[in-house]
């Protein structure tokens, strides 16, 4: 980043960092306010990434490569709602089993594209696009409206996502089917069906997150490159209480946290680099340790509907 | 007979895989036929591919299956046996490098029982957030495996790095600390224990209250409570704590028995592999013996297929997760034909 201010510095790339994570979190708020967890969003983002990589190097425009990944998180996510919500499996299990065949066919796929390849699937990232006068703020807008486009669009999609959830008849019944399938279905809701689309769109809605992490951050595709991500998008979902403005700012807090082994490197600590690896999985846990049993969880979360 | 009907499905499921697998690799231009005969021969070519590579690679599927058997049976849904069997690992390398003094009697059964003893440490924190702050442990114990992970890499270059610090390895630990070999192959005493484990578990399972409570507490954990003689906390905390302890014994056995040494990326996966083991087996002791055979069978086929085909090992995951799938369907259809509603 261009800035020389480490605190500066060190903010953006909380927001950089947080961005892939805000959008896979923010499409599970959909669909766990709907009832479904769903532990496929880490193979959803590492489609994602994938069809990101492909996409971007194939037609060597990122939007083309972002549209592509989120197909493939799209794609993902509808085997597991077949799955779990069509043929009435456990969810948890579904969702293990969907992120592990998306290991093997990312990593199947990778290989057979970039046979003979020297280079990889190497990209071009979005560059920081400054929003005009709001950049220049000081310290907020270097660190707020200095980013890529994903971000801008990941604070819009927050917004909609309240707005669809707390303020239209379908927001009431997705969450009806969340709380009460029984009961919102005697009202006539067709809750599998509203499931299955919060479940595509939230998938989706990782695999954008997934793309962002290939062209907004690392510029590549490795194997196993989300690393997690998906899994602590989930545990972002807690701490942001469900509700979409704290799902944003449990992302970006685990940015920071991420963020924070640039600091320490900066500073010359001779603490062994593994251990900042640890620091956003630990802050996780002790996070969910500080939140849960005060947080309640949508009451039909994680329940096959009948 | 009965047996041969209760493998129906999970015979059928592996083969709908490979299947799959077949079509699959035809669609990005590989020779089907190829890989699946390298996949044959790399699991079952030989009597040295059949001990050296199914048999060493089914004993940490056996191993771990058996415990994500027991927490399953609870209702707690260990998913970080990846995590535990690292601990297991870390926890037997740094033991069995200070055993040199002492013989083999006395080496290999401390250095296993200090991996189990490691398993259970790591598992004993989402035990400990799940008891006691109701953190759900699916979360907590896969957060923990990336813990691990780079717990293990910072050892391999740190604390417990070779003499000469060049490679991110361990020494190797001392020769009496190495479990026995059956002459001619690389399969090792591990693999006895884990069938032994195999009968343990399932006189445990069907003969004992604990196993009682462990299915009462799974399938009725309110109902359980009620009664007053089952304490549920308590079961699903043992429950957790004895399935880490057989992931960790687990590491021990790979260091103790195939390794010898520390490494980066031990295990290709064995702990969530393991899940599937378990839940194709029906959470049946003898069920996971023979689904960590196939399972063993399929990663040891996948190494061939890498080495002779060319073909990706990671493909074969492909594999295990439309048999996680078809497994999970058909206890489902089961469950639907009952008219049972489900949990």
């Amino acid at each position: 980043m261009a800035s020389t201010d480490p605190v500066v510095g060190f903010l953006a790339a909380a927001v950089r960092i947080g961005t892939p994570l805000l959008w896979a979190a923010a499409g599970e708020v959909i669909a766990e306010r709907a009832g479904v967890i769903n532990l496929s969003v880490e193979g959803s983002m590492l489609a994602g990434c994938l069809g990101a990589a492909i996409g971007a190097h194939a037609i060597g425009d990122p939007w083309i490569g972002m549209a592509v990944g989120m197909l493939a998180g799209a794609v993902v996510a509808l085997g597991f709602a077949a799955i779990a919500i069509w043929a009435r499996t456990d969810q948890i299990i579904a969702g293990t089993a969907l992120t592990m065949a998306s290991v093997g066919i990312t990593g199947l796929v990778y290989r057979q594209v970039t046979r003979g390849m020297v280079t990889g699937l190497s990209v071009t990232t979005l560059e920081p696009l400054p929003i005009p006068g709001l950049a220049k703020i000081p310290i907020i807008g270097p660190v707020l409206f200095n980013q890529p486009a994903p971000t801008y669009l990941g604070f819009g999609v927050i917004l909609l996502i309240w707005w669809v959830l707390f303020r239209t008849t379908l927001g009431l019944r997705l969450r009806a089917g969340g709380e009460a399938a029984p009961a919102a279905r005697a009202q006539g809701v067709r809750v599998r069906l509203i499931q299955t689309g919060a479940v595509v769109v939230g998938g989706a809605m990782a695999g954008f997150g997934g793309a962002t992490l290939v062209l907004a951050q690392v510029g590549t595709f490795a194997e196993r490159m989300t690393a997690g991500r998906g899994f602590i998008a989930i545990a972002i979902v807690v701490l942001g209480r469900w509700h979409p403005a704290g799902v944003a700012l449990a992302a970006l807090a685990f940015g920071a946290a991420t963020a924070l082994q640039f600091v320490f490197q900066a500073m010359g600590l001779a603490v062994p680099y593994q251990f900042f690896l640890m620091l956003p999985y630990l802050l996780a846990l002790a996070a969910l340790t500080g939140v849960a049993g005060r947080v309640r969880a949508p009451a039909g979360l994680g329940r096959t509907v009948e | 007979m009965k047996l041969l009907l209760r493998l129906r499905a999970p015979i059928a499921a592996a083969l709908l895989g490979l299947l799959l697998l077949a079509a699959g690799l035809t669609a990005l231009g590989y020779d089907a036929g190829a890989a699946l005969a390298a996949l044959y021969r790399g699991a079952f070519g030989s009597w040295y591919a059949f001990t050296s590579a199914t048999l060493v690679r089914a004993v940490p599927l056996i191993v771990i299956g058996l415990g994500i058997s027991i927490s399953f049976r609870a209702g707690a849904l260990n998913i970080g046996a990846e995590g535990q069997f690292a601990a297991g690992a870390m926890a037997a390398t740094a033991t069995g490098l200070a055993m040199g003094r002492w013989p083999g009697i006395v080496a290999i059964p401390v250095v296993l029982a200090v991996g189990a003893l490691a398993g259970a440490a790591w598992v004993a924190v989402p035990v400990v957030l799940r008891v006691r702050y109701r953190v759900q442990e699916v979360i907590s114990t896969l957060l923990l495996n990336f813990v691990a992970e780079a717990l293990v890499s910072f050892m391999v270059q740190g604390p417990l790095q070779e003499s000469k610090r060049i490679y991110p390895q361990s020494d190797p630990i001392a020769g009496s600390a190495r479990l026995p070999l059956l002459p001619g192959t690389r399969l090792h005493l591990g693999f006895l224990l884990a069938v032994g484990l195999v009968a343990v578990v399932a006189v445990v399972f069907a003969r004992t209250i604990w196993g009682f409570r462990l299915k009462a507490v799974g399938e009725a954990p309110r109902a359980s409570e009620v009664t007053g003689r089952i304490n549920v906390g308590w079961t699903v905390a043992a429950a957790l704590l004895w399935s880490g302890a057989l992931a960790g014994l687990a590491g021990a056995l790979e260091v103790s028995g195939v390794t010898y040494a520390l490494f980066q990326n031990l295990s290709p996966g064995y702990g969530f592999t393991a899940i599937a083991v378990a839940l194709i087996a029906g959470l049946d002791p003898v069920g996971v013996l023979i689904a960590g055979l196939g399972f063993g069978a399929l990663e040891a086929g996948a190494a061939g297929m890498q080495r002779d085909a060319g073909v990706p090992a990671v493909a074969i995951s492909v594999v295990q997760a439309t048999i996680i799938v078809v497994a999970l369907l058909s206890v489902a259809r089961a469950r639907l034909a009952r008219g049972e509603a489900a949990a």
